[in-house]
């Protein structure tokens, strides 16, 4: 009884129409968040002591880095869960992130390298987190690559599921490692279990950002999940009446 | 995942096979779903072994396809000096990094005999069907695999880095370190290799879906090399080198295994 909404979930009719409806629900937000997040970093926060006016491309850098692990830890649970239950909507998830979580990724590495020019004098150093960033990008591209190597959508969901979870399993190890390799990146100011180490008027903004973010990739993964599904079931008849209507 | 497939004769006997048998009009049957008809035979590690000894008498007879990636291996190697400088300094240098990029690339070219024959000539479905574990199945052609590919790698490492001006001293610290990152790199490879069992042209998607997941091999194996090399102690590398094959002994077949039988379907 109580588990009627999650069978509902495996419906893919229901599914699309309540995409369509929570679209608007995390898209708005989004947008005011990331507004306010990027005139108050930008133009409001004072400038750094050491960085000057460089630093404020980390408003976009960071909460971007923060997305490309988290899409893809998103990628791997919804992988698994369609791995393990069988359940469509679950790899029509997946195969929905991989394609923000590289954009994301390509993100991070754009606006690092952009920062790295003025901060450490050149566009690209094989420093330990850019390198796992890069990792991480063709961690996606393979994601991807497997997925378009098969005709057959079903077992492309499985077998790359599969590939997911072995990444998710990988993935910390090669961070680690990577860390251990070799370092000159600035140590983080945000992430840290005490007070961050940067006044209200820098974090607050960041926050937003990061929240933004998150609620920005919520709704464009509502939006590819509906195109997801319109491409899986468009044999199926209930699609005519979706497109008619 | 399901270790126990059902016999052969359950699936493939008579049309009046007794109960778990597919009857002609029954909707298609994977081997996961025939399961639990009867226990299997034997045990997993005596069923490994056979595969292991089917594997080996069957690479015996194909010498040329193993030498193959050795010879890829030297090759790689006599490129550095050719690409950088045949300066000792410079190549000492580079020697731990020039051997370890040579063994991920040769491992990688030996991954494409790992499961493509067995899965061409439907030894693969069978073993899906024995009603063995396959997990310890595949684990033993990853193993085979390794014999054939990681353990002569160990031996033409130390060569390879002593003739990049390695000393003497460091070929113990370099064998060790050869053979315990083999065996992840096989493991990781089996994982690949059976990912792409589906992929009629899985030329250039092998070394994307493997190579990623390699660096933490790459990273600690190079180091081990170099404090090798430098006559330091390499034990901290190589145990974490060590932690990373054990891992991949521990979940690699499992993963190999769920691969191996959605291809199968």
């Amino acid at each position: 009884m109580a588990w009627t909404w999650f069978h509902r979930l495996g419906s893919p009719p229901y599914i699309y129409g309540l995409a369509g409806r929570l679209t608007a629900w995390f898209a708005w937000p989004a947008g005011l968040l990331i507004a306010y997040g990027l005139y108050a970093g930008l133009f409001v926060a004072p400038a750094d002591y050491q960085q000057g006016d460089g630093y404020r491309i980390i408003f976009l850098h960071a909460p971007s880095a923060y997305m490309s692990v988290m899409v893809y830890t998103t990628m791997s649970i919804a992988a698994a869960v369609g791995l393990i239950w069988r359940m469509k909507i679950a790899h029509a998830v997946a195969a929905s992130c991989a394609v923000l979580g590289a954009t994301f990724t390509v993100m991070t590495l754009a606006t690092g390298s952009l920062w790295g020019k003025p901060m450490w004098g050149t566009y690209w150093v094989w420093d330990p987190r850019i390198t796992f960033e890069l990792l991480l990008l063709f961690l996606y591209l393979g994601y991807m690559g497997l997925r378009s190597a098969f005709d057959d959508v079903q077992r492309a969901d499985r077998v790359s599921a599969v590939l997911a979870i072995v990444g998710i399993v990988d993935v910390p190890i090669i961070h680690y490692s990577v860390i251990w390799w070799n370092s000159l990146h600035q140590a983080p100011s945000l992430m840290k279990f005490s007070k961050p180490s940067m006044p209200p008027e820098m974090y607050i903004p960041i926050l937003a950002m990061f929240l933004g973010f998150t609620l920005l990739f919520a709704a464009l993964l509502l939006t590819r999940l509906r195109a997801e599904v319109l491409n899986r079931e468009r044999t199926a008849s209930w699609i005519r009446e979706v497109v008619s209507a | 995942m399901n270790e126990y497939g059902a016999p052969a004769s359950a699936s493939y006997g008579a049309p009046a096979a007794p109960a778990g048998a597919v009857s002609m009009n029954a909707p298609p049957v994977s081997p996961m779903d025939v399961a639990q008809v009867t226990p299997p035979q034997g045990s997993p590690l005596t069923a490994a072994g056979l595969v292991v000894a089917r594997d080996l008498k069957l690479a015996f007879r194909k010498r040329g396809q193993w030498i193959q990636p050795l010879i890829f291996f030297a090759i790689v190697t006599a490129l550095f000096p050719l690409g950088i400088s045949p300066e000792p300094s410079k190549l000492r240098a580079i020697a731990p990094g020039a051997v370890w990029i040579g063994a991920l690339l040769s491992s990688l070219l030996a991954l494409e005999f790992l499961f493509r024959d067995d899965a061409h000539d439907g030894t693969l479905e069978q073993y899906a069907l024995s009603g063995q574990s396959l997990t310890w199945l595949l684990l033993a052609k990853t193993a085979t695999h390794w014999l054939l590919t990681g353990l002569p790698l160990a031996v033409m490492a130390p060569l390879a880095a002593l003739s990049l001006g390695a000393p003497i001293g460091s070929v113990p610290g370099i064998v060790a370190a050869v053979v315990i990152g083999s065996v992840a790199l096989s493991l990781i490879g089996s994982i690949a290799a059976a990912l792409t069992l589906g992929v009629r042209r899985s030329g250039a998607l092998l070394p994307l879906l493997t190579l990623p997941l390699s660096v933490p091999v790459l990273i600690f194996g190079a180091r081990a090399t170099e404090l090798a090399i430098g006559a330091e102690s390499y034990s901290a590398p190589l145990y974490l080198l060590g932690a990373f094959a054990v891992l991949g002994v521990t979940l690699a077949p499992l993963a190999s295994a769920v691969a191996v039988r959605i291809s199968l379907e």
